[in-house]
């Protein structure tokens, strides 16, 4: 059985009337790549503060690399990588100086600080650019330097908070490559996105939240066969056609969602002689986002 | 099952994560030392200046000291507040609220006792420095040096230590930055004016007399003064004993407003 780096029971996060986390349990297997995916506003990103203990649970167990959390949150931080979704370098700083500071919060040894902060700038691919003012950069440097920050003591658990949220498609492909690597040398991954693609690229395990609840967890291929089969047909036309056609799809005991334009009738393979027009495509994650939360993804 | 946990010590203000938090700032003041150095010394200096030299020509002595004197030891408390108070309440509002620094730094290991007990240290530090511009100015306009006054950064760091926590506690508390006003207008500018700095409290009203032993700032003026001209004993280490109660007040008071700030 595989040891756990994050386990969440019952977690529960209030704000006043507003409950952000909703008797969560997560569980993330070590050296695996955990993706967090939701809507905005779904709980994620409370979620990652309550591994950081940066907010404290209301109800439930939390335990973060077998520390248990708030009261070892400190032992559990020491040997954990944090990439925000807000930028919050020191901008007036260099690259370099940057990655000074936080190899001293996270308490490098003085011998092994100087080959901590090259490996880092290595990683980030930012070598040519570490007497550059962080003010300089451009967005996708800021963010792999983010990401080289959490990354400077060599970390057992890297938590990744929407890291390439209102990123360039290019840009998106450089980190995804970064968070790649970092998996495939064992380091255990947290990442909340809201981006589908992102999801279905990097995670193992998908855990899908809505209101503060998980409402399905499975790797991203089972979750897209037990939710949305494995067929899709994409019907297009006017509003009124679109209706009947859901109509039709409900009467067959098909599932379908709006996807502005169309209608995306689910789990079509099983549907014995079901005669509309319409393009036939494989099922996605993003089907079983939209069924399972109801809401429209950004 | 959870993974076995690493067992690293882990205790209550630890070295390395205080030196971190003061890395941090080191590095950072190396970019902006020159507004801050300018800023903290040559407000007080401009009242050194104009009051020393205004004053000055109508009053020639007072409390017993040349009027330079007097107002040369006392703006000393003037710069202690203006590089503790004012950089702890605007900086720490712009590090947590615009900056976003102190979640990058809460991430790490390090608590908010930690983080705040940096930060006034820090401030105190830089204090104890600016504290003895507004004299080494003195100096230069006539004031007679003393061995006295080699104790005028240390008691410039103590009651810098106590406002810089004052300054970070002002700003835990404060919803917004247009908040401050009220500390400003209400408690900082009250105690800037009767703290003995360019008049002496002697010929003030007895309330206004009895109320200055519980202004920090007077506490310090007179500190530096009697380091300059001639300690008083047990009185000056009665001021000592206010200026560090003073700091272990605000000191707790800026955790507990600061670790409701930051943690929810």
């Amino acid at each position: 059985m595989t040891a756990l780096a994050i386990r969440i029971r019952g977690a529960v996060k209030r704000y006043g009337p507003i409950t952000a986390v909703d008797g969560l349990d997560l569980d993330v297997p070590e050296g695996t790549c955990v993706g967090l995916l939701g809507p905005n506003g779904a709980g994620k990103s409370t979620t990652m503060r309550l591994l950081t203990a940066q907010s404290i649970a209301d109800e439930g167990e939390i335990e973060v690399l077998g520390f248990r959390l708030p009261e070892e949150s400190k032992a559990a931080r020491a040997q954990c990588g944090v990439t925000p979704q807000l930028d919050n370098l020191d901008v007036t700083l260099t690259v370099e100086q940057n990655l000074l500071v936080f190899s001293h919060l996270y308490r490098i040894a003085r011998s092994e600080r100087r080959a901590a902060i090259e490996r880092a700038l290595k990683m980030a691919k930012l070598v040519d650019r570490r007497d550059s003012r962080v003010d300089k950069l451009s967005g996708g440097m800021r963010r792999r330097l983010l990401i080289a920050r959490s990354l400077v003591h060599r970390p057992r658990l890297v938590l990744l908070d929407e890291p390439t949220v209102g990123l360039d498609p290019q840009v998106r492909q450089e980190l995804w490559a970064l968070i790649d690597a970092l998996r495939s040398q064992g380091t255990t991954i947290l990442m909340s996105t809201h981006y589908i693609e992102e999801a279905q690229r990097l995670a193992d395990t998908v855990l899908i939240m809505s209101h503060g609840k998980a409402v399905a967890a499975g790797s991203p291929a089972a979750l897209v066969s037990e939710h949305a089969g494995s067929e899709v047909l994409e019907v297009y036309g006017p509003p009124t056609r679109l209706a009947e056609v859901e109509a039709q799809a409900g009467a067959d005991g098909l599932r379908t969602r709006r996807t502005g334009t169309s209608v995306s009738i689910l789990g079509v393979e099983s549907g014995n002689g079901f005669a509309i027009d319409g393009e036939r495509r494989p099922a996605n994650l993003e089907d079983v986002f939209v069924l399972l939360t109801g809401e429209e993804i950004a | 099952m959870a993974v076995s946990p690493t067992r690293v010590r882990i205790g209550r203000l630890e070295r390395p994560a205080l030196t971190g938090v003061l890395v941090r700032e080191v590095v950072n003041f190396s970019s902006y030392w020159r507004s801050a150095t300018f800023s903290s010394t040559v407000e007080p200096t401009i009242y050194l200046l104009a009051f020393g030299f205004g004053f000055g020509a109508l009053v020639s002595r007072v409390g017993g000291y040349d009027y330079v004197e007097f107002v040369g030891t006392g703006t000393v408390a003037t710069a202690v507040l203006f590089s503790s108070a004012f950089a702890a309440m605007f900086g720490t509002f712009v590090k947590y609220q615009f900056q976003r620094t102190y979640d990058a730094i809460l991430a790490a290991p390090v608590d908010t006792e930690e983080l705040v007990s940096a930060e006034a240290l820090w401030m105190a530090t830089r204090a104890g420095v600016y504290g003895c511009v507004p004299m080494l100015v003195a100096i230069g306009f006539g004031l007679d040096p003393s061995w006295g006054m080699l104790t005028v950064p240390l008691i410039a760091w103590v009651a810098g230590f106590g406002w810089a926590c004052f300054g970070i506690m002002v700003a835990g508390f404060a919803k917004s930055i247009e908040n401050f006003s009220y500390v400003v207008s209400a408690v900082l500018t009250p105690l800037f004016l009767v703290a003995g700095t360019f008049f002496p409290i002697d010929n003030l009203p007895g309330w206004a007399r009895f109320l200055a032993n519980f202004n920090p700032l007077h506490h310090c003026v007179e500190l530096v003064r009697h380091a300059a001209f001639g300690w008083e004993g047990w009185e000056d280490l009665a001021r000592v004993g206010a200026l560090v109660a003073f700091g272990l007040a605000m000191w707790r008071l800026a955790i507990y407003a600061m670790t409701r700030k930051l943690i929810d």
